[in-house]
């Protein structure tokens, strides 16, 4: 199978830090990838460069078999790259259907074309559809975001990337600040993706974690690749070890 | 209101919304409530007020009140603040009517003299309104300040302009269009619109709804359709809600709010005009009172100075509180200027309100 994102040979310098040095990984689709690290291992810059924040020093990106350009995060959005933040970007005074549209809202002409109002029916509508679709249970979609849970904004925030077509979905360290429930709950959903053929890059710093959700693991340690692995294969030691940098790795 | 907050843990924010929903409910509904209160009171001590005509009179007197204080609505809705209204609106009002006198003077036929007026006053409201946006929204600054600039360079050229005075000598059809009646009901004969019939006895003729008031409900109906039924008002609620979220949702959010302080500026501008019209002069002074009392109706209306709250419903009863007070206070023989002292403790209390609710809800 053919992946749909190519990391080949990624550099990110900051002056005389190499904070991303020669890392390449694939995605393929119907798969979630953890990538793991200690802090500061490089993992969130290898992120922005993959969603268009920063611009690789070296290397390039290749995502559904086309070369990523100059990147700005617009550009990878409009690609299909989507990437979940921890402070979510939903605007906590509007509803669900409002957050999922915001920006680009439907609407009618009305008086002869003279005007265009929202038609917020239609919102509201699409909105339920794909919430549906992913599984999601919002008792009312009318209430403001500020008035959800932590587990049902997060699902808000995946139903939008969904509903605009996301083929890629990043997601950093989306349990932390959750319930242990709502922390199921979104890993849940992760799956949900997954089987629908959207693949998911998690971050986290929880082991347990990443061995619920992902299928292969990417372990970085100060800029580097130190290792790759099928989760199933491998132990929660193991990965352990590669993020610390242990001499060598005992069963 | 503590033990009612303490019986609602912040994590069950859902089942929040449904307990609290009396004191929610209370703190949407307080701006109507004083309102009756304030009608009754009123209609109980001063002999006269309780009629059409002294309602007429009301809604006619805070029209300008109502019509800057949409403006300002958008503005506080998306999280900003617009302190320059009061002396826009005096500059707009002593612009326009210098410019109409001139050009009266001169000969002109009046329709045309009107109709240059009103460019020239709308005019500067949009310049300002713009200068107060790209200030605000592409050099950063904050806009308590870059608005309280503003406020001042309006003041100096409204002084300058005017030399200090009102600037009267008006064409007829200013007068007629702020003092003017959309019907009149003339004895023995058929009503007639904006204007009574030629010769007829004006102590008999009854006028219906003054032409400020048409003007001022049919702003404050497009502005209620503007906030609540268009991508302009979703996005100045999201705006408001939060900056970076509708950033990223690709909103050209520094255009936006260029736009929000072009159309506050352009409003207060039309206040401007509107009291020219009914004072058949401009003043520098005309909107001095207005930068409290734009955003106290704004505030009493249940918008949030956070940003992200607040509609025109609720500035339409914050501006008639406003109005209600001062006429009451003067039928009742009590100097008005308690208004201010009033308006200033309410907005207090206002804000305090916000803020309570706030804490129940946002956890």
């Amino acid at each position: 199978m053919e992946p749909i994102l190519v990391v080949d040979n990624l550099v990110k310098r900051f002056g005389g830090l190499t904070a991303v040095n020669r890392v390449s990984l694939e995605v393929y689709p119907h798969e979630v990838l953890g990538l793991v690290g200690d802090n500061g291992a490089g993992k969130s810059t290898l992120i922005k460069m993959i969603s268009g924040v920063y611009r690789p020093d070296d290397g390039r990106i290749v995502f559904a078999g086309q070369n990523m350009e100059v990147g700005s995060p617009m550009e990878a959005r409009d690609r299909g790259i989507e990437t979940i933040y921890q402070d979510l970007a939903l605007a906590e005074n509007l509803d669900v259907g409002s957050n999922i549209f915001l920006g680009r809202e439907p609407v009618q002409p009305v008086l002869a074309g003279l005007v265009s109002v929202l038609d917020r029916r239609y919102m509201h509508v699409e909105s339920k559809k794909v919430l549906d679709r992913l599984d999601i249970h919002i008792p009312n979609l009318n209430v403001q975001i500020r008035n959800l849970s932590g587990g049902q904004r997060q699902a808000v925030a995946i139903a939008r990337a969904i509903y605009w077509d996301a083929k890629l979905m990043i997601m950093d360290e989306p349990t932390a600040a959750l319930g242990v429930t709502e922390q199921r709950k979104v890993l849940s959903l992760v799956k949900t993706l997954r089987d629908q053929g959207v693949p998911v890059i998690i971050i986290s710093h929880n082991m347990q974690d990443v061995f619920a959700v992902a299928d292969r693991i990417v372990v970085m340690r100060r800029g580097i690749k130190a290792g790759e692995c099928l989760a199933k294969e491998s132990t929660v030691d193991e990965i352990v070890s590669l993020m610390v940098g242990a001499e060598t790795v005992e069963k | 209101m503590s033990a009612l907050s303490k019986n609602h843990a912040p994590a069950q924010a859902t089942e929040d919304s449904v307990s609290s929903a009396p004191v929610r409910l209370l703190g949407r509904l307080w701006a109507w409530l004083f309102l009756a209160i304030l009608v009754l009171i009123f209609s109980a001590l001063a002999p006269g007020f309780f009629s059409v005509r002294s309602f007429q009179n009301i809604g006619t007197n805070a029209s300008e009140t109502l019509i800057v204080a949409l403006g300002q609505t958008f503005v506080i809705i998306a999280g900003g603040i617009d302190l320059s209204v009061g002396f826009v609106l005096g500059l707009s009002s002593v612009v326009a009517a210098v410019v109409m006198r001139s050009l009266n003077e001169s000969g002109y036929p009046q329709g045309l003299v009107l109709i240059i007026g009103l460019v020239a006053g709308l005019g500067c409201g949009f310049i300002f309104g713009a200068f107060n946006g790209l200030l605000i929204s592409r050099l950063k600054a904050p806009p308590f300040i870059a608005t309280l600039g503003t406020l001042g360079i309006a003041q100096c050229f409204a002084f300058l302009l005017s030399a200090g005075q009102t600037v009267g000598r008006q064409p007829d059809i200013v007068r007629v269009l702020g003092n003017n009646y959309l019907i009149f009901f003339n004895p023995d004969q058929s009503p007639t619109l904006f204007q009574p019939p030629p010769g007829a006895d004006l102590r008999n003729v009854l006028g219906v709804v003054t032409l400020p008031l048409v003007m001022m409900i049919l702003v404050a109906v497009i502005a209620h359709f503007v906030l609540s039924a268009t991508r302009f008002g979703q996005h100045t609620y999201a705006l408001g809600g939060n900056r970076e979220a509708t950033k990223r949702a690709g909103v050209n959010v520094d255009r936006h709010t260029l736009k929000l302080y072009i159309v506050c500026g352009m409003l207060a501008a039309l206040g401007g005009l509107v009291w020219t019209m009914r004072f058949n002069s401009g003043s520098p002074i005309a909107g001095e009172a207005l930068m409290l009392n734009s955003v106290a109706a704004v505030v009493i209306g249940g918008a949030s100075l956070f940003g992200g709250e607040g509609n025109v419903l609720g500035t339409v009863v914050g501006s008639m509180i406003m109005a209600v007070l001062y006429t009451g206070l003067v039928m009742l023989n009590v100097p008005p200027f308690w208004q201010f002292g009033a308006v200033g403790a309410i907005i207090i209390i206002a804000v305090l309100v916000d803020q309570a609710q706030s804490g129940l809800i946002r956890t």
